[in-house]
């Protein structure tokens, strides 16, 4: 009855309900929605590199190391000599190594000159791999495989002829025109800096900045089956035979006598990276949670106009019998019910946004969000949503209760 | 089964020289009807809000169904009310929201009795209530049909005492006498104690006694 009662009170006064429960769900939509996006973006962040027990470049910071070698923001401070690689390669306790080079782009997007072997140990997410939407890895010197953003924003399909460009700015003036890589490969869309770049064999990068008649005796010898001789490599993703050795690794990289390297473990580079966006995430919590609370008053003003419109109702539940505290009990049942229908119907929009542009957000923001917002922190934001409105309610609760008192017939 | 006020001062200030009602000593008591007039403005609505004890007096005793009711806190006033004493109001307050049914089970359950839903509707039937109306919220009956869930919330605990305000002043003749057939015969069965409030004197021939407001009290504008 008393369920009914509160039920009853609210469909007879649809019109305010109506705008408080549309308040209340816009709010509910942007603070998980925010909520949910944030959580995304960081799990997407630190799901950019997965896999790589450890990242080794020329010495620098760990941050400006992260940055270029998986970020492909900013440069290298210098190269490191592909010696260095070699000797990686020998040491028993790394399982496999991808050497990157980088420096040259098209059109913008970043160039990265590796072995085919990357597509296969680089992970990301929780330890997806790579796939490729349609073609192959490259295998020949001018061959070149595209991330999915670079073929769906520049329209690139298989077997098409690019050339790259010296350096990375959009408008070099060097270009190595005479040297056309041929597409035989488009990856599938990760949501992460994979899919803004061009990939290309190691051999085919070293090829195009050597002299025209130089490059001709290399494909000779290439031919007859000598390797192009690769000088210098930006940086080197390792996976190590037992993770317990990372720190041994690390250290022995870090103290190296012939070139000053670095060794950075990427979960930790990752987070100290984080750290230095933290301020951004506080911002966007603190709008949503903005957000909220004016919803919350929002709902605790219709409550408080309804008291007064409902005083004669309120007399009237006193005089056959109700306790004030069934009044004020109501009033919290009625907040309770619309936060409650809020909270459905905001998440059901959510979900159902996130849904529908799921494909949208990969492509043009390289955000990979899921529509499923079901989570242990989206349970605590609910209970911390539906402890806030018990809260606001408290007044109307209050002054209903206050009413009630002071009966008059 | 009695009131009985003794010494009674009740003024809405706190001082007693501003009293607005002076009843010195009145009992009413058994099965009786009694019909209390008296012009509108007079004092008759505070007599009726004293004896269910919505207000206190500022001086004397009450008793109402031989109970101190101006001795009880607040929970056991409610208590008392939904136990004891029905009430029919002017514009019978229905909770437009609800169903008759709805609101008639509101009174019971404030009121912690259990009727069976068969024994509802036959009290629904005697009163010429169709069904099909009870499931109807109540802003969409009739007023004739208002009146009569209104007797039928005011009756269901069986109180001992039902207090009836003003109930016929916006009803037409035919209306009025339907209701006050209703409510006589209701209240006959029960053997309640009924108090009606009206300005309308010609009202008085329903009941046992008839009194006049300024014939027990006295009675001063604050």
């Amino acid at each position: 009855m008393f369920l009914t009662l509160a039920v009853k009170s609210l469909i007879h006064r649809k019109v305010a309900v109506s705008l408080s429960v549309i308040a209340m769900s816009v709010s509910v939509f942007a603070l998980l929605g925010v909520e949910h996006a944030r959580h995304q973006i960081k799990d997407n962040f630190y799901n950019t590199v997965s896999g790589v027990d450890l990242i080794v470049g020329s010495r620098t910071s760990s941050i400006n190391l992260l940055l270029y070698s998986v970020f492909r923001v900013g440069s290298p401070t210098r190269n490191i000599k592909h010696e260095r690689y070699e000797e990686l390669l020998g040491d028993e306790n790394i399982k496999w190594s991808v050497p990157i080079s980088l420096g040259d782009s098209h059109d913008g997007f970043r160039v990265v000159g590796t072995i085919p072997v990357y597509f296969d140990k680089i992970k990301f997410g929780k330890k997806k791999d790579l796939s490729f939407s349609s073609g192959r890895s490259f295998a020949e010197p001018f061959e070149l495989v595209l991330g999915s953003e670079v073929s769906s924003a520049l329209g690139y399909k298989l077997g098409d002829q690019i050339t790259l460009s010296h350096g990375i700015s959009e408008s070099s003036f060097l270009e190595h025109k005479n040297f056309p890589f041929t597409v035989t490969g488009i990856l599938e869309a990760t949501g992460t800096p994979i899919d803004r770049a061009l990939y290309v064999g190691l051999s085919g990068l070293e090829l195009i900045h050597m002299p025209p008649n130089q490059v001709r005796r290399s494909i000779k010898e290439l031919d007859k089956g000598v390797p192009i001789k690769v000088d210098e490599i930006t940086a080197v993703m390792l996976g190590l035979e037992n993770r317990l050795t990372t720190f041994k690794i690390q250290e022995k990289i870090n103290r190296f006598q012939k070139e000053p390297l670095i060794a950075v473990i990427p979960g930790v580079a990752l987070s100290e990276l984080w750290q230095m966006v933290r301020l951004l995430e506080n911002s966007l919590l603190l709008v949503t949670i903005l957000v909220f609370v004016a919803a919350c008053l929002g709902l605790s003003a219709m409550l408080l106009s309804s008291i007064r419109e409902r005083h004669k109702e309120i007399q009237l539940l006193r005089i056959i019998g109700a306790p004030s505290i069934f009044l004020f009990l109501l009033i919290e049942l009625e907040s309770l019910l619309i936060t409650l229908i809020s909270i459905f119907i905001g998440m059901f929009f959510l979900s159902f946004s996130i849904f529908i542009l799921q494909d949208f957000l990969v492509s043009f923001f390289t955000m990979s969000i899921t529509p499923n917002i079901f989570n242990r922190d989206t349970t605590r934001i609910l209970i911390i949503l539906i402890i806030a409105a018990f809260v606001t309610s408290i007044v109307p609760a209050f002054l209903a209760y206050r009413s009630s008192k002071n009966l008059v017939i | 089964m009695s009131i009985k006020f003794s010494n009674v001062i009740h003024s809405y200030g706190s001082s007693s020289d501003h009293w607005t009602l002076k009843i010195a000593n009145w009992e009413i008591g058994g099965n009786e009807s009694i019909f209390i007039h008296g012009p509108s403005g007079c004092g008759k609505t505070t007599l009726l809000r004293l004896i269910a004890g919505l207000i206190n007096p500022l001086q004397g005793s009450i008793s109402v169904l031989n109970k101190r009711i101006d001795l009880m806190d607040q929970r056991e006033k409610d208590r008392f009310r939904a136990n004891n004493v029905g009430f029919v109001f002017q514009e019978f307050n229905l909770i437009p929201y609800l169903s008759a049914i709805e609101n008639v089970r509101l009174a019971q359950k404030f009121a912690g009795r259990q009727i069976k839903m068969a024994e509802l509707f036959g009290l629904f039937a005697e009163l010429n209530l169709k069904d099909h109306d009870l499931h109807k919220p109540t802003n969409q009956l009739s007023i004739g049909e208002k009146q009569r869930v209104a007797i039928v919330r005011a009756m269901i605990n069986r109180p001992n005492l039902l207090i009836v305000d003003e109930p016929t002043s916006s009803l037409d003749k035919t209306n009025k006498d339907d209701f006050m057939r209703l409510l006589m015969d209701s209240t006959e069965s029960n053997g309640t104690l009924l108090l009606f409030v009206s300005h309308e004197y010609h009202l008085s021939s329903f009941f046992n006694k008839a009194i006049a407001l300024n014939e027990i009290a006295q009675i001063q504008g604050s």
